[in-house]
């Protein structure tokens, strides 16, 4: 079943030919609603993102900061769980050409049972999974029906990854490897994680899959400054905020849901552009 | 019989870690350094004679005479960790953490608190230890427990609010673990009870075991033979997992474990975490959890700030499965009963979880022997719930019944 070569894969391929690094926007499923996430997402794949993530609410995510944690909410009093983010996905599916990632925590995934989320992600074209409350060891029974069926489960590096463990992180991972920029939560920083670099170096070096940096990456400044050396860039709470406030003046108003569609996807072509060769 | 986890913390299907990789190494760490540390015989003595000489350990075993007689059934003696400083069993656990952390060399420890019982143990042993002490504490939880809270500051820890969430302990639990992410270098994290990721839910079992291990030798003393069951209330499960586990291989031995009705269990207003719960993956483990279809996890309610928690510690997810323990409920109104009724017939005011333990013993007591042994953890005493109560039965009386 499992396919010769991912979505995903053959994406980095082609950024690899041409020497550039991928921009992975990320944002909440269902923030404000799940239509806005279809017009967000069309949006943002027209304005030159390379992949998509998409959120799925929790309750409790606990390594998000206060911007993912607003939205994260706000999506949840809407009603929007994992059955519905999956359709969205199906919906959008035939309309964008790029990956789609879907980030989410460990127990709505368990709720709805291993095999069935990797059965129904796979059936709507799903490409990869991030589960940040996962790792290789104890999240093997829910990331290998992913990976089984052609899934490509994205691990997390941090800044206190010793060696060792990077290296079978590398090992372990499909798709990209997932390199946390800072010790902490998710969350637009004023600059990038000291020392981020020499890390991600470290990983590239251990093996073929691209690593990709996230957390804090605020600006098209971060975005140029991380894809000189990253293979890609993901950039969350500045997006997410940029949905916030443009929804806050005149929520309920259609005209916020569209001028939030245009900023985002203004922004985006902003944090690309810098990427572009 | 035996209760040990295997090498990633799991018993049986439960525990482990379920945590972001920005822990893992941090884990590792603990892992490491704790169980070089807890087998060094310079620590031991040091907690030894804290827990002695600080703590006041052995806390007595008292015969509930009175209320035994009016039970005309089996003879119901009560652990005492309300006599422990502070007022509940959560010292025992914190005192082993905080000279853990001081032994690790961080100089600074956070916590989270429901009620404030940990918090204010946290507190304490960060002034005697002298290690800076910021608790993380539910925003709706301190107002409700603005006592607890004055506590705290007076002794040099800082109360942090939380805003998110629902508010209360989960979401403390959650911004702890943020601010451990964040600091994890410096900072160590002292949770309260049998929770979180490997190897927390096995090291504060390992810290309360002292229980257990004192109520054995003082049973065998006076009555000469083992009870016939423990009772103990179960939030997180620590005070019952540390009664419990020293008489886990005595299989004559009932473990009976009482989680919060709240208002019932049809209303949906409880804590029955285990009575009620599904399997789930929350804060930093798999275990029995309160959440909806979709995975979602709903707070849970009670009296009783301190079981107010829609998990449960693994090992007791574990020893359910197993059939090793029995975990019934009592509800908000049997507990206020309890509280009243151990209050006028021994001269003790339980906190409102230990009278959740109190409800079920004076409930089973009557349909045992009179020669059958009932051992209950008093796991604290009931002077910070006293003013709560004062308000819930004088809007009782308001009410016609
Ligand atoms: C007196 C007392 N008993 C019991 C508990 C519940 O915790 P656990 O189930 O971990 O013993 C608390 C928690 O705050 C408490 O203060």
């Amino acid at each position: 079943m499992a396919r010769a070569e991912g979505r995903i894969a053959e994406r980095f391929r082609m950024l690899g030919a041409k020497g550039e690094a991928a921009l992975i926007p990320f944002l909440t499923a269902g923030d404000p609603d799940l239509d806005t996430t279809e017009a967000l997402v069309l949006a943002m794949a027209g304005a030159g993102a390379d992949l998509i993530e998409l959120g799925i609410p929790f309750s409790d995510p606990t390594a998000e900061g206060p911007t993912i944690q607003r939205s994260s909410a706000r999506a949840l009093a809407r009603g929007t769980h994992l059955r519905s983010i999956l359709r969205l996905v199906e919906r959008v599916r035939s309309r964008v050409e790029q990956p789609i990632i879907l980030m989410g925590y460990a127990n709505p995934v368990h709720a709805m049972g291993a095999e069935a989320f990797a059965k129904a992600a796979r059936e709507v074209g799903v490409d990869g999974v991030i589960i940040p409350d996962l790792t290789p060891e104890d999240g093997a029974p829910y990331l290998d029906p992913c990976r089984a069926r052609g899934i490509d489960p994205i691990l997390l590096a941090a800044p206190t990854t010793p060696r060792e463990r990077l290296e079978m992180l590398v090992r372990e991972t499909r798709g990209f490897l997932y390199y946390v920029s800072l010790q902490g939560v998710t969350g637009a920083r004023a600059s990038v994680g000291r020392g981020i670099e020499e890390r991600v170096r470290l990983a590239q070096s251990l093996g073929d899959v691209p690593v990709c940096v996230g957390f804090g990456v605020a600006t098209p400044e971060h975005a140029r400054e991380i894809g000189a050396y990253a293979d890609g860039v993901v950039v969350g709470s500045a997006i997410v905020d940029t949905i916030e406030s443009a929804m806050r003046d005149v929520s309920k108003d259609s005209s916020a849901r569209a001028r939030a569609v245009d900023e985002v996807g203004r922004f985006v072509e902003a944090l690309k552009k810098p990427l572009r060769r | 019989m035996k209760s040990e986890p295997d090498d990633r913390g799991m018993f049986g299907d439960f525990g482990g870690r379920f945590v972001p990789e920005m822990l893992i190494a941090a884990l590792d760490e603990l892992v490491e350094r704790s169980a070089r540390i807890l087998a060094d015989p310079a620590y031991r003595a040091e907690l030894d004679g804290l827990l002695a000489n600080y703590a006041g350990r052995p806390t007595p075993l008292t015969f509930a005479e009175r209320s035994s007689e009016r039970c005309g059934g089996a003879r119901i003696y009560l652990k005492r960790e309300d006599l422990a400083h502070t007022g509940a069993h959560k010292i025992n656990n914190v005192l082993g953490q905080a000279l853990l952390a001081r032994y690790m060399g961080k100089k600074r420890i956070i916590a989270e608190t429901g009620a404030g019982q940990h918090g204010v143990a946290s507190a304490t042993a960060a002034a005697l230890l002298g290690l800076e002490c910021e608790v993380y504490m539910g925003a709706e939880d301190m107002r409700r427990q603005a006592l607890n809270v004055f506590r705290m500051e007076l002794l040099g820890a800082r109360c942090i609010a939380v805003e998110s969430g629902s508010r209360t302990l989960k979401d403390a639990i959650n911004e702890a673990m943020r601010d451990w992410v964040t600091n994890v270098e410096t900072t160590y994290y002292c949770i309260g009870s049998v929770m979180g990721p490997h190897p927390y839910p096995t090291m504060v079992r390992d810290f309360q075991r002292v229980i257990g291990i004192e109520a054995r030798e003082q049973i065998l003393e006076v009555e000469g033979r083992l009870p016939d069951a423990l009772v103990a209330c179960v939030g997180g499960g620590s005070n019952a997992i540390g009664l419990f586990h020293p008489f886990i291989g005595d299989e004559s031995v009932r473990l009976i474990g009482v989680e919060p009705g709240g208002e019932g269990i049809a209303s949906g207003r409880h804590g029955a975490t285990i009575t009620t719960g599904v399997p789930g993956i929350f804060h930093g483990k798999r275990t029995l959890v309160l959440s909806d279809d979709d995975g979602q996890i709903f707070p849970a309610h009670s009296i009783s700030a301190g079981l107010d928690y829609p998990g449960v510690g693994p090992e007791h997810a574990w020893l359910h499965e197993v059939g090793r323990a029995e975990y019934v409920v009592a509800t908000d109104d049997e507990a206020l009963e309890a509280f009243q009724l151990l209050s006028r017939s021994e001269g003790i005011i339980p906190a409102l979880e230990s009278a959740h333990a109190i409800a079920h013993a004076l409930k089973i007591a009557p349909t045992m022997s009179r020669d059958a042994i009932l051992l209950v953890n008093l796991s604290g005493r009931g002077d910070k719930d006293v003013d709560e109560v004062r308000k819930i039965l004088a809007s009782r009386r308001k009410e016609p019944s």
